[in-house]
C-alpha cells in the first residue's frame, strides 16, 4: 500500500506545486506531424500508465492480504499453464494493439519528397549552419546567451540558453525540407515542437521536413554530446508570414553585397578593433578564453603566442584553413573578410600582444588577396 | 570427491592464509567473491560521488562548481564506472559466492584464471581513474563513446582509455568461462538444469552474453586505436569510412550488455521472493524461458539505440517491433513474481523490502523502455533526460537494489553473523524515497525538451532539476549507512544460524551448510538423487 502511495502521489505532489502541465510533458507540436508523434505519445502513455496502475495495484493488494499471519499457512502452489497462457497472449495483443498507430506515425514522419524549400543545415563546434539552397543564402547560428549570464554575473533572461544571433528564418504554409548533416563531430539537430530529431553526421545527409502554418518562434537544442559546449549550442526557429520571408531572403542577400564594399573601405585601426572585439567574443572566446589564454592542451593561447604576435601570413592561414587533426576550424565561410580582418588585428593588439610583438593591423583586402590568390 | 579420501587428509584440510598474500593469491571462490564484491562497493563510491559532483553542476541553472569539460569528464567516468566497476564486478562477486555453493561444488571450476579475472580489474580501472591526472583529462566523450568524438576530437587520454576497456573485456570473458564451466561441469548429482536454482540459470546465460558481446566492445575500441594512431578510417567520414558503423557495433555490444547488468538481477530477485513469501517460485520453467529468450532478443534490438541517424524505414520498425517483443517475456516475469507472493506468507525483512522495490520499479523502468520503444515517439523522447530516468530506474532500483538485497539477503551466510535490522530497513526506506525523486522527476523535464549531457540548462527545468539534486545528495548519503551496516556485521554482529531466514527451508543448498559457510564447502557433493532430509 506504501508503495502505491508513494509512487503515484509522487508526480502529483510535485504537480500541484510547480507551472502547468508544459513543464512535465512533451510538446504537443506546433505541426501536424507534431500533434500526431505527441498524440501518439499520450495514447502509449495511457496503456503503459494503466498497466502500470493494474501492476502495482495488484502487487500492494497482495502485500497487503497476504502478510504473514498466525495460523495462515502460505499456499504450496507452483504453476499454472493455463494462466501464465493467457497472460502471455494478454501481453501479445496490447503489444498488436500499440504497433499500429506507431507503424501509421512512422510512414507519415518518413515522408522524404523534396520541399518547397530545401535548407541545408551543418553542424559545427558549436553552432549551427543554415544555407537556404534555392536562394544561395547562407548564414551561422550561435548562441546569443552572454558569458556574464552563464556566470551567474548577471539576471539571466527568459530564453537563457535558447537564444541565438541569427534565427532560422522560414515561411509559414510552405512545405520546407531540412538536410541534415555535420561537419566535425556529429550533432542531432531538435525543435520539439516540430517533433523533428535527427542526428547530423559527418559524410551523411539526413532528412526531416515540417510545415508550420502559424506564425511564431521555436526552440531547440542540440542532443547529441559534441564535445565541451554541447549545451550551448540552441536552435530558434522563426516561422513568418510568406511575404516577411521574402523580405528577409532579399535582405540577406543585400547584406551580402554590402559586406563587399566593406572590404574595399579604407579602415581605421579603431574600427577594426571595435569589430575585432565584438567577433572575438561571438566566436572565439569558447575556446582561446576571454583572456586570450586558451585551455591547455587542447586550445592553444593566443596571448603571448609567437604566430600572433610576429607571423601575419600563417595567423591568416590558420583562419581561412583551419588546423588539420586540431579543434580549429576554418573561418572561411564563416566569417567576412572584414570580421577576418578585425579580429587578427584585435588579437595582435590585445592581452600585451603589442608590446611584445609587431601589433600590425590586417586590413581586409589582405583577406580578400588571400582567397583570390588561392582561386 | 570421495569420501575416503577427504577422511584421510586431515592435514591439507587448511583455512585462509594470513595477511594480504591471502588476499593477493587467493584460488579460492568466497575470497574472490569478496574482494569482487568489496571492489565494486568501492568503485559505488567513487562513481557515486562523480555522480554528487554532476548533481551538484545543475543544483541551479548558471555555471557552478565545474566546467563544462570537467562536466563532461564526469559524466563520462560516473556511466563507465558504474557499468563496467559496479553493477558488473558485484554480480560477478556474487556469482563466485554462490554458485558453487547453490550447485555443491566446492570451488569455481578455474580457481587460478578466477583469481586472475579479478586482480586484472583494479588495473584496468587505475588506469582508467590515472587519466584524471594526465594532460587532456580523462575521457569525455560519454560511457558510449561515440566516433568521431572519441577518436579525431578526443583527448589524447583516450588511448589509456581503450587499454582499460581491453583489459575489462579480458576479465569479463575469463570471469563467464570459469562460470560457464563450473556450471557445466559440476553440479551435484541429480541437480539437472531444470533444477537449478534460477541465480544460476540467469548467470549460466549471462555468462553466454559476455563471451558473445565483449569480443565485440574489444573490436570498436580496436577499431578507435586503430583510427587514432594507425591512419585508418573506420569511422572518419573524410577516409571513406562511416561514423554510423561505430554505432553499429557499440550498440551490438551495448544492448546484450544492458541485459547482462539485468539477468542475475531476475534470479537473485526469484530467491528472495520465494523465500520470504514462504511458498515455492511460481512457474520456475517459464522464469528459464523469460531468461533465455530476453537473452536472445537482446542481439537483435541493438538499432533501439540509434532512431534518429537515419536508418531506414523498414529498419526503424523491424527494431521498434523486436524490442517491443522484449515486454513479453518481461511481463511474464513481473506476473510471476506477483504470482509468488499471491496466497504467500509474506513478511518484510530487508533484503525482502529491497525485492518487492525492484519489482514495483523495475516495473516502471520496463514501461518507459516500452515508450521508448515506439520508434516516432522515440524521436521526442531521443537523448532526454527521459531517456536518463528510464535506464537509471533499471539500473539503480533495479540492478543495484538487486545486489542490494542480495547482500542483505546472504550476508549472513557469508559472515556468520546478522546485520542490524533497525539500521537495514533504515537503509531501505532513505533509498526507496531518494531514489524517486532522483529518478522520478527526469521523466518530466525529459518530456518537457531538456537534453541529456549538458552541463547547463534553460528555466524552465530549473525547479525539477533541485529536487533532483536533493534527491541525489540523500540518496548517496543514505549509501553510507549501507556501508556501516556491513560493518557493523561483520564485527558486532549477532549470530546467524545455519538457515538464518525462517522461510529459507528447503529453498537451496547454501542454506544447507553452517553460517558462515566453511572455508571449503561441499568437498563431498551432497546427493540430491537421494530424498533431502531439509526439504
Amino acid at each position: 500500500m506504501i508503495f502505491r502511495t508513494f509512487l503515484f502521489a509522487l508526480p502529483f505532489m510535485s504537480l500541484s506545486v510547480f507551472a502547468g502541465w508544459d513543464d512535465v510533458n512533451m510538446s504537443p507540436g506546433a505541426t501536424a506531424l507534431g500533434q500526431e508523434i505527441f498524440g501518439l505519445h499520450m495514447t502509449i502513455f495511457w496503456i503503459c500508465f494503466a498497466i502500470g496502475v493494474a501492476v502495482l495495484g495488484a502487487m500492494a493488494f497482495i502485500l497487503f492480504r497476504y502478510r504473514k499471519k498466525e495460523g495462515v499457512e502460505a499456499a504450496k502452489f507452483d504453476d499454472s499453464t493455463f494462466l501464465e497462457f493467457t497472460w502471455t497472449i494478454l501481453f501479445a495483443l496490447i503489444l498488436i494493439g500499440m504497433s499500429i498507430p506507431a507503424t501509421i506515425t512512422m510512414i507519415r514522419a518518413y515522408d522524404d519528397t523534396e520541399g518547397d524549400i530545401n535548407i541545408l543545415i551543418t553542424g559545427h563546434q558549436w553552432k549551427w549552419q543554415y544555407e537556404y539552397i534555392e536562394d544561395e543564402v547562407s548564414f551561422f547560428s550561435n548562441l546569443s546567451t552572454s558569458l556574464d549570464e552563464r556566470n551567474n554575473l548577471a539576471p539571466k533572461g527568459e530564453n537563457y540558453l535558447l537564444e541565438v544571433d541569427e534565427h532560422l528564418v522560414i515561411p509559414t504554409g510552405a512545405r520546407i525540407r531540412f538536410l541534415i548533416t555535420a561537419n566535425d563531430v556529429i550533432h542531432s539537430w531538435w525543435v520539439p515542437d516540430f517533433a523533428i530529431k535527427q542526428d547530423a553526421i559527418p559524410g551523411f545527409v539526413n532528412t526531416g521536413w515540417t510545415q508550420v502554418n502559424e506564425p511564431g518562434i521555436f526552440r531547440g537544442q542540440c542532443t547529441e554530446l559534441c564535445g565541451q559546449y554541447h549545451g550551448y549550442m540552441p536552435i530558434v526557429v522563426e516561422a513568418v508570414s510568406p511575404e516577411e520571408y521574402k523580405e528577409f531572403i532579399i535582405q540577406k542577400k543585400e547584406a551580402k553585397l554590402q559586406q563587399a564594399a566593406l572590404t574595399e573601405k579604407l579602415w581605421t585601426t579603431e574600427e577594426l578593433m571595435a569589430m575585432g572585439e565584438g567577433v572575438y567574443q561571438k566566436n572565439c572566446v569558447a575556446c582561446h578564453q576571454v583572456n586570450g589564454e586558451g585551455l591547455a592542451p587542447v586550445f592553444p593561447a593566443l596571448a603571448g603566442s609567437d604566430i600572433v604576435m610576429n607571423d601575419k601570413a600563417r595567423q591568416i592561414e590558420i583562419l581561412m584553413e583551419g588546423v588539420q587533426g586540431a579543434a580549429m576550424q576554418s573561418y572561411a565561410e564563416q566569417l567576412t573578410e572584414v570580421e577576418i580582418a578585425a579580429v587578427i588585428t584585435y588579437t595582435k593588439r590585445s592581452w600585451g600582444n603589442d608590446v611584445n610583438g609587431n601589433g600590425e593591423i590586417v586590413a581586409p583586402k589582405e583577406i580578400l588577396d588571400y582567397k583570390t590568390n588561392k582561386l | 570427491m570421495s569420501a575416503v579420501i577427504e577422511s584421510h587428509h586431515d592435514d591439507h584440510h587448511h583455512g585462509p592464509a594470513k595477511g594480504f598474500s591471502r588476499w593477493l593469491y587467493t584460488t579460492n571462490h568466497k575470497d574472490i567473491g569478496s574482494l569482487y564484491l568489496w571492489f565494486s562497493f568501492i568503485m559505488l563510491f567513487v562513481g557515486g560521488a562523480m555522480a554528487m559532483v554532476i548533481r551538484a553542476e545543475l543544483f541551479e541553472p548558471g555555471s557552478q562548481i565545474v566546467s563544462p569539460e570537467f562536466y563532461n569528464q564526469m559524466v563520462t567516468n560516473h556511466g563507465l564506472i558504474m557499468v563496467f566497476g559496479v553493477i558488473m564486478p558485484a554480480f560477478v562477486g556474487l556469482a563466485n559466492w554462490m554458485i558453487p555453493m547453490q550447485i555443491g561444488a566446492p570451488d569455481m571450476a578455474l580457481p587460478r584464471l578466477n583469481n586472475l579475472s579479478f586482480w586484472i580489474l583494479p588495473a584496468a580501472f587505475g588506469v582508467l581513474l590515472s587519466t584524471f591526472l594526465m594532460e587532456g583529462g580523462a575521457p569525455n566523450f560519454g560511457w558510449t563513446f561515440y566516433a568521431p568524438l572519441s577518436t579525431e576530437y578526443a583527448p589524447p587520454t583516450v588511448t589509456f582509455f581503450i587499454f582499460s576497456v581491453h583489459i575489462m573485456g579480458a576479465s569479463s570473458i575469463m570471469g563467464s568461462i570459469n562460470i560457464i564451466t563450473t556450471i557445466l561441469n559440476m553440479r551435484a548429482p541429480g541437480m539437472t538444469l531444470m533444477k537449478m536454482p534460477l541465480f544460476v540459470w540467469s548467470w549460466l546465460i549471462t555468462a553466454y552474453l559476455l563471451i558473445a558481446v565483449m569480443p565485440v566492445l574489444a573490436g570498436a575500441v580496436t577499431m578507435m586505436l586503430m583510427d587514432i594512431h594507425f591512419g585508418t578510417s573506420f569511422f572518419n567520414a573524410a577516409g571513406g569510412g562511416d561514423p554510423v558503423l561505430f554505432q553499429h557495433v557499440f550498440w551490438f555490444f551495448g544492448h546484450p550488455e544492458v541485459y547482462i547488468m539485468i539477468l542475475p538481477a531476475f534470479g537473485i530477485i526469484s530467491h528472495i521472493i520465494e523465500t520470504f513469501s514462504r511458498k515455492p517460485i511460481f512457474g520456475y520453467s517459464s522464469m528459464v524461458y523469460a531468461i533465455a529468450s530476453i537473452a536472445l532478443l537482446s542481439f537483435v534490438v541493438w538499432a533501439h539505440h540509434m532512431f534518429t541517424v537515419g536508418m531506414p524505414i523498414a529498419g526503424e520498425l523491424f527494431f521498434m517491433y523486436s524490442t517491443m517483443l522484449i515486454a513479453i517475456p518481461t511481463g511474464v516475469k513481473v506476473f510471476n513474481w506477483l504470482s509468488t507472493m499471491f496466497r504467500g506468507s509474506l513478511t518484510f525483512e530487508t533484503p525482502m523490502l529491497f525485492a518487492i522495490a525492484f519489482v514495483a520499479l523495475f516495473t516502471i523502468g520496463g514501461l518507459s523502455g516500452l515508450m521508448l520503444a515506439i520508434a516516432p515517439a522515440d524521436f521526442q523522447y531521443h537523448d532526454t533526460y527521459f531517456v536518463v530516468a528510464h535506464f537509471h530506474y533499471v539500473l539503480v532500483p533495479g540492478a543495484l537494489f538487486s545486489i542490494v538485497a542480495a547482500v542483505y539477503y546472504w550476508l549472513p551466510k557469508w559472515t556468520g553473523y546478522m546485520y542490524d535490522e533497525v539500521l537495514g530497513k533504515t537503509h531501505f526506506w532513505l533509498s526507496f524515497i531518494s531514489v524517486n525523486l532522483t529518478f522520478f522527476p527526469m521523466h518530466f523535464v525529459g518530456l518537457a525538451g531538456m537534453p541529456r549531457r549538458i552541463p547547463d540548462y534553460a528555466m524552465q527545468f530549473a525547479d525539477y532539476n533541485m529536487i533532483v539534486s536533493v534527491g541525489a545528495f540523500l540518496f548517496g548519503l543514505s549509501q553510507l549507512l549501507f556501508l556501516f551496516n556491513v560493518l557493523k556485521c561483520v564485527y558486532y554482529g549477532k549470530s546467524a544460524t545455519a538457515e538464518v531466514w525462517e522461510g529459507a527451508k528447503g529453498k537451496g543448498l547454501e542454506w544447507t551448510v553452517d553460517s558462515p559457510a566453511p572455508y571449503h564447502t561441499f568437498e563431498t557433493s551432497p546427493d540430491l538423487t537421494k530424498p533431502q532430509t531439509n526439504s
